[in-house]
């Protein structure tokens, strides 16, 4: 169902994946302001950003500070390379659903060398939140991953959107995919996971970049939210399945709502302190992603 | 094309795993190693096994920032401010790594390889799993067994506070005392 498309698509993926970041920072503005005259807000940002001098602080080990930034784009470009459109995909790996994790998991090298790079205190503490709050997110997020696979009973993406070819996986395995959306928050340190780039931190991971740094840690944090987004669709809202509209404009419309409703939730919830999360995600999201692993495992089986 | 790639990765992996040696700071050490390893994954992938070769980029990321933590948390000169050295025993180190070598690379060189029979499987993802649980079942149940063990012992030894610092001496509490609430509300 799903196909390999030629290899200058992974081009387009990149812009496809850019274009619908840039759309989730212009409607991020326009929610802030209040009104429309915030849509511009990101672009005056991503101007002022290209044209603004890179400071250093003292004794900062730029080889590995100025890496990190640039990975998480980098993983963010290279996990969309995965996620289908409609009936084509740039990359139609055997292993997608493992590589789109591995990708995920990049953010984690890249935040902390954000953090550890600039010499900073407020870099470093903010490091090691997004450290402890990947380990409280990751299990829960690789478990809903597994119940996707187990579903399908296969890694590659384009067979796991065939596998829901009668029924969507949201439907038979809600609990999978809260957890899911809870990680696309986590890995995008995004609403109420924002605890790594707070203010009680002076920006926290964010506190000493400036000029292209900067742009590229912020711009690195709507990529990975879209990728997250995106990959939600083909892992469990049926990818690009739906009625009249071509297979193609169904992945982007589902990829907008999610991303949409992240977008959405970041002013709507306090900031989650790591050490309450990470006890919930071990006590209560953890043990939840297993039931609902092991409940997925009982339908394959008895099919 | 292959070729190109096995070779830039190969010497990539070795220089990175060089570098280990040569900086001064334990986070660039960390992350040179890091550098090896998907290097390594990236050769991996070439054999076309793409599930293992993943698997190795995934796990050596997440392996080697915890490490960073530990490493930083433990070693000298994190920040790189003071000159540091990764060669201890250099001696030692150098005779035992010259022997390796030599023992690998003669291996290379005087066993007689057996020539391929049959094809490379389809599916070499379902295959490793059904290598690992069926005829290796007992033998990853036991590992995976003997890890858990050690993760709980290592966690239990580290705790600052046991179970009577949390509920009491008779253990009477119904809510833990603890100096950090946790998000269940406990």
């Amino acid at each position: 169902m799903v196909r390999q498309a030629p290899l200058w698509t992974a081009l387009l993926a990149g812009a496809v994946l850019l274009a619908l970041a840039t759309i989730a920072a212009v409607g991020r503005g326009v929610a802030v302001a209040r009104r429309a005259a915030g849509a511009g807000t990101p672009v005056a940002e991503v101007a002022r950003l290209l044209a603004q001098q890179r400071r250093s602080t003292l004794a900062a080990d730029r080889l590995l500070w100025r890496s990190g930034p640039a990975a998480v784009c980098v993983a963010a470009a290279l996990a969309a390379l995965v996620v289908p459109l409609g009936r084509w995909t740039a990359w139609d790996s055997p292993v997608g659903v493992v590589w789109f994790n591995a990708m995920e998991v990049v953010v984690w090298a890249g935040l902390w060398l954000v953090g550890w790079g600039a010499n900073s205190v407020w870099g470093v503490v903010a490091g090691y939140r997004f450290l402890a709050q990947g380990l409280a997110y990751e299990l829960p997020h690789m478990f809903a991953l597994t119940t996707v696979a187990l579903g399908a009973g296969s890694l590659r993406v384009g067979d796991v959107v065939a596998a829901q070819s009668g029924l969507w996986f949201v439907v038979w395995m809600p609990v999978a995919f809260v957890a899911y959306l809870v990680a696309a928050l986590a890995m995008a340190f995004w609403g109420p996971f924002d605890a790594p780039a707070q203010a009680d931190l002076a920006g926290g991971l964010g506190a000493e970049l400036s000029g292209v740094d900067a742009l590229l840690l912020r711009a690195g944090r709507y990529l990975m939210l879209t990728a997250a987004a995106a990959f939600a669709v083909p892992a469990f809202l049926g990818g690009g399945a739906g009625p009249l509209l071509p297979a193609w404009l169904w992945s982007l419309l589902k990829t907008v709502a999610v991303l949409g409703f992240l977008v959405w939730l970041r002013d709507r919830l306090p900031t989650v302190r790591m050490e309450r999360y990470t006890e919930l995600s071990w006590l209560v999201l953890l043990p939840a992603t297993l039931v609902q692993a092991l409940l997925v495992a009982i339908v394959v089986l008895l099919r | 094309m292959q070729l190109v790639v096995f070779v830039v990765c190969a010497v990539g992996a070795v220089a990175a795993g060089a570098a280990v040696f040569r900086v001064d700071s334990m986070a660039r050490a960390t992350f040179a190693l890091l550098a090896s390893f998907v290097f390594v994954a990236v050769d991996v992938l070439l054999l076309h096994l793409a599930y293992l070769g993943v698997l190795v980029i995934l796990m050596m990321i997440m392996e080697m920032v915890v490490m960073a933590v530990f490493m930083i948390m433990y070693m000298m000169n994190p920040a790189g401010l003071m000159p540091m050295s990764m060669m201890h025993n250099r001696r030692g180190a150098l005779a035992i790594s010259a022997g390796t070598f030599v023992l690998l690379a003669a291996g290379i060189l005087l066993v007689r390889w057996p020539a391929r029979r049959g094809a490379p499987p389809a599916e070499p993802t379902r295959q490793l799993g059904e290598a690992l649980m069926g005829s290796k079942m007992l033998v990853m149940m036991v590992l995976g067994l003997a890890l858990f063990a050690t993760m709980v012992a290592t966690v239990v030894l580290a705790q600052h506070r046991g179970r009577y610092d949390r509920y009491g001496d008779e253990l009477e509490r119904r809510v833990p005392d603890d100096p950090i609430r946790g998000g269940v509300g406990r």
